[in-house]
């Protein structure tokens, strides 16, 4: 492709025209950054700005609201980093639960026979996706969330849990010595099950004969830790929080940032994924829900095994993209006070250093590796579950 | 009767789970009337008529500030300009969405070329009889529609050509469509606006400044110009073969063959998901607000802080005004995309 004769040096051929074309591109992109990179160089001189990744190990100075790592004022950037990137991290996992939980149960709801119920899951996505995710985060953390009552007038909406102005207080799990073992347990049953639900579809498959693997299953991960629980004089219990002078002490306190971000990234998101599913399902042709009865399989059969399988393959990949919009949209943290990474790091750190070339591309770095990984994930995933065409 | 039956209460499973959804509508709907309407206040020039333990929505809040939220903070004496570009843009799109109205192309070619050069005219100034108004002044629903058509406007060409390079034959250029696109899908658009307006100062040279608004419309247009390149791309791989074959076969050379041939068809499959990235766009716009430029959303939360309003229920009043208002416009351009794409299938049901 790149080896053309002397005689093929003429604007006539097409080898030849593309040579060029990309010769011009390159050069024209290489001085563009070129440029940048020089007028970068001569601006961070003349204004006496460090360069360089040296500041991450500088101390920082400042507190954080929420730290999942040990983390002080004389901690350095870095660490700063670190714990703006589990803020991040954590927001965005709990907020997928919750958004793929509903946004499933909406986009079944949205197919529901019943009028109602379909009519109601639609305005739920009308409303929700067309209002923008900034506009329902302000919303939840400033007109509902902030203006709730003082700590000593708690709502106590269940026992144990107490909704104030400073967030969410739920009762603390605790554990004595002996919960090591009811993990332990918790956890070889949790195998168990799995592999029991492993060997029953492959018996499933090659014999026909079906095994009630998911209730014998879910039994045995609910009987044999609570045998052991019991056994072991209950090691595991929650914590209450009580009534201070001024404010709740003891129980698991979530921030009112954390919990406005994370209902607004689940509820948006839902909306979306809600119509992803009902795309997805409405894509599996009604002759297979038809051949499907005709084979004598219940409703709830035809669904699982049919239906679900076969709409997946639908409903994953743009499924996928919306559960890194949410992870992308969590940076939208920094505007009501969450502290995640563009809050701290493109935030306060920038703003202490001032190298904002540094902390920009890391923090671009960041979603960017995320998203590339997602991706990659993604096409491993399509690349197995392509139909395959006999 | 027998609707109800058949659609509500069909089995004891579908009436439980109609009678919950009757719950649920009665506990949002009823607390929701009496706070807009039952409990509200209609009437009032301050934070007096709002204040007060069972009052509901504060209505005047809204229309006392009605003018901040279009304009912002733009002179009065010059906001006929804002109302002629309104007017203008308002002029030049119904036309074009109706699709009975004949002349598209001529109506395009005022859209994306005449009416921006126009409005910015008409907006900035600094001519005789039209006195300069700096962007800092401007706000509210202007801001936004200004972010929004400036990102539809660039984003549109700049996305086709990107979408053509992911797709062209030569590997460098490809490369280089591949790297953009991928760099700016994969980023949160609150990093490219801290990107426009704190790291780009940096890279251009001394003396040289852009404007904080401009700054941010750069930021807007290259991040939502990604994502048209993806969506034209779907309208490009979605072509048979065999149009492009054909018209290279004519003698139609590669530009020829895509300006007259692939693109009108590719574009016109792909009308709804254009649509839907102009959504998307619409509701991104309210992200400026974080780098300090007053959209509406950055109105409504300016004008809440003031002290002459500070009242509990404003907060929740502002709110649900500015989700309203938006609503209605993203909501429009949805049903819009969904009437396009009945519109297109019914082209080629036969």
């Amino acid at each position: 492709m790149w080896s053309f004769s002397r005689a093929s040096i003429s604007w006539t051929n097409p080898g030849f025209r593309a040579f060029v074309y990309q010769a011009i591109s390159l050069v024209l992109v290489v001085t563009l950054f070129w440029f940048f990179i020089s007028t970068a160089h001569e601006n961070l001189q003349r204004l006496h700005i460090a360069t360089g990744f040296g500041f991450l190990e500088n101390t920082a100075g400042f507190g954080i609201i929420q730290t999942l790592v040990p983390y002080s004022e004389e901690s350095s950037y870095g660490q700063a980093f670190l714990v703006g990137l589990l803020n991040t991290l954590v927001v965005a996992g709990v907020g997928i639960f919750f958004a793929t939980v509903l946004g499933f149960i909406i986009g079944i709801a949205r197919l529901s026979s019943n009028w109602l119920i379909a009519k109601l899951a639609m305005v739920y996505i009308e409303v929700l996706r067309n209002i923008p995710l900034l506009l329902q985060l302000f919303f939840w953390y400033f007109a509902i969330l902030r203006p709730l009552p003082k700590p000593i007038d708690s709502i106590t909406p269940l026992p144990g849990v107490y909704l104030n102005n400073r967030g969410i207080v739920l009762p603390q799990p605790v554990m004595d010595g002996s919960a090591g073992a009811f993990f332990l347990v918790l956890f070889l049953a949790l195998c168990f099950a799995y592999g029991l639900h492993r060997w029953a579809l492959k018996r499933r498959l090659a014999t026909g004969h079906t095994f009630p693997a998911l209730p014998v299953g879910a039994a045995v991960v609910v009987i044999l830790p609570l045998l052991v629980w019991l056994i072991g004089g209950a090691p595991l219990h929650l914590e209450f929080a009580e009534h201070g002078r001024f404010d709740l002490t003891g129980g698991m306190r979530l921030l009112p940032e954390f919990i406005a971000l994370t209902l607004g990234l689940a509820l948006y998101t839902a909306a979306f994924i809600a119509e992803i599913v009902r795309a997805g399902i409405l894509s599996v042709s009604k002759g297979q829900t038809e051949a499907a009865y005709a084979l004598g399989l219940k409703p709830g059969q035809t669904l699982r095994f049919v239906v679900i399988p076969q709409s997946m393959r639908l409903i994953i990949p743009p499924l996928t993209s919306q559960l890194l919009n949410l992870t992308k949209n969590s940076s939208l943290a920094v505007a009501i006070g969450y502290p995640d990474l563009v809050a701290v790091f493109s935030g306060t750190v920038l703003n202490q250093t001032g190298q904002a070339i540094e902390v920009i591309s890391i923090t671009m770095a960041v979603y960017l590796v995320l998203s590339l990984i997602t991706s990659f994930l993604m096409n491993i995933y399509n690349a197995r579950a392509a139909l395959r065409e006999r | 009767m027998e609707w109800m039956r058949k659609n509500l209460f069909s089995s004891w499973g579908n009436s439980l789970l109609t009678i919950v959804a009757l719950y649920l509508v009665y506990i949002i709907i009823v607390p929701f009337l009496d706070w807009a309407v039952f409990s509200a206040v209609f009437t009032g020039d301050s934070r007096a008529a709002c204040l007060g333990p069972d009052k509901g929505a504060c209505w005047p809040f809204v229309y006392a500030n009605w003018d901040q939220f279009v304009y912002g903070r733009y002179p009065e004496a010059e906001r006929w300009r804002v109302n002629i570009v309104f007017f203008l843009g308002a002029a030049g799109l119904i036309p074009l969405l109706m699709p009975s109205v004949p002349a598209k192309l001529y109506n395009v070619i005022f859209l994306l070329v005449a009416y921006p050069v126009l409005a910015v005219i008409l907006l900035v100034g600094g001519r005789p009889g039209l006195p300069m108004v700096d962007t800092s002044y401007w706000g509210g629903l202007l801001v936004t529609l200004v972010v929004a058509v400036t990102g539809i406007v660039v984003s549109l060409p700049l996305g086709v050509l990107l979408a053509l390079g992911r797709r062209s034959e030569m590997p460098v250029i490809r490369m280089f469509s591949v790297i953009f696109i991928e760099v700016w899908r994969g980023v949160p658009l609150i990093t490219v606006l801290f990107m426009a307006s704190v790291m780009l100062p940096m890279f251009l040279p001394e003396g040289v400044t852009l404007d904080n608004l401009l700054r941010c419309l750069i930021g807007v247009a290259l991040f939502s110009s990604a994502y048209m390149a993806e969506v034209v791309r779907g309208g490009l791989q979605s072509m048979p073969k065999g149009q492009e074959e054909a018209a290279r076969a004519l003698g139609l050379s590669y530009p020829q063959t895509m300006i007259f041939i692939i693109l009108p068809q590719a574009l016109r499959h792909v009308i709804p998901g254009i649509v839907n990235t102009f959504i998307g766009l619409f509701k991104d716009t309210t992200l400026v607000l974080i780098v300090g430029i007053f959209d509406l959303l950055g109105q409504v939360r300016t004008q809440l802080s003031d002290p002459n309003w500070s009242a509990p229920q404003t907060a929740v009043t502002g709110y649900v005004f500015a989700a309203a208002l938006f609503w209605i416009f993203c909501f429009g351009m949805s049903r819009y995309s969904t009437f396009m794409e009945h519109r297109l299938n019914a082209g080629h049901q036969r």
